[in-house]
């Protein structure tokens, strides 16, 4: 089955999500991103979408279970580089995506979650720069 | 919901939505039609995103269905038109199934009220034990 294609780097995961997802992929990356989260003590989750068009009801599910599943296994999400368009859209449908923090560009992301994680090592971990974290 | 325009497709595509490859599939078609009037970014994404939360309706609780895309003409204006059925149980309460939050699947209860948010013309039918159709166009002026 076809699969997002997602990197290692130390305690971070990298996915860059180039395509059109149908449903299933967006399921298979979730499935992905937890097992991998899991298995190998990661502690940081990029996402970028800067490719990205659409993000409908369906994927944006799926990006906010992603951050919520990893958060409950101990590791931080950001999302990346969502296009104006796509931004505009998504708070005009409605889908907020709780708890998913998101940066403008994958170089921002990574700092976002350094940042988070050596928040984290002080106690408790706490949304700020563009997070959405409640 | 404005008395209807006389227009005339000048263009139309056909979809089968039966599985979510197809969702894609629409939505690409969407875009393309959008991109050929000349549509702005922000509304070609609207209007694709609207397009992909019907379609899933559709699949999801109607079992399947079918899309008929159109780009439409009417003198003065383009629009891209997209009419989206299926033969499910239909919606009992039509005003609820538009209400953000409810949803009688395993959704966020976003897809019609949020679809309707996105585009200049939304139009629900929808019967019990027949199916429904929703019709939504967006329009460049």
């Amino acid at each position: 089955m076809e699969r997002i294609p997602v990197l290692e780097m130390g305690e971070f995961l990298m996915v860059t999500i180039q395509v059109d997802m149908h449903d299933r992929l967006a399921s298979a990356l979730l499935e992905d991103l937890t097992e991998a989260v899991s298995a190998r003590g990661i502690r940081g989750v990029l996402i970028d979408i800067s490719a990205l068009d659409v993000v409908d009801s369906f994927i944006g599910r799926t990006l906010s279970m992603i951050a919520s599943t990893a958060r409950v296994l101990d590791a931080e999400t950001v999302v990346t580089g969502m296009q104006p368009a796509v931004a505009i859209t998504l708070v005009e449908l409605g889908l907020s995506m709780p708890g998913v923090r998101t940066a403008l560009n994958a170089e921002r992301g990574m700092t976002e979650l350094r940042s988070a994680l050596s928040d984290g090592a002080q106690g408790g971990i706490r949304g700020g720069g563009r997070g959405h974290d409640t | 919901m404005a008395a209807a325009v006389v227009t005339t497709p000048s263009w139309t595509k056909s979809f089968d939505i039966s599985t979510d490859e197809d969702l894609v599939r629409v939505r690409h078609g969407v875009r393309e039609a959008a991109v050929s009037i000349g549509m702005r970014l922000v509304e070609q994404t609207k209007l694709v995103t609207a397009a992909s939360e019907l379609s899933r309706n559709a699949l999801e609780h109607g079992g399947g269905g079918r899309a008929e895309l159109a780009v439409l003409e009417d003198g003065t204006r383009r629009g891209v038109r997209l009419v989206v059925e299926d033969d499910g149980p239909g919606m009992p309460d039509l005003a609820l199934a538009l209400t953000d939050g409810y949803s009688s699947g395993a959704g966020m209860g976003l897809g019609l009220g949020g679809a309707r948010r996105l585009v200049d013309e939304f139009e629900l039918w929808s019967e019990a034990g027949v199916g429904s159709r929703v019709t939504v166009t967006g329009w460049v002026s």
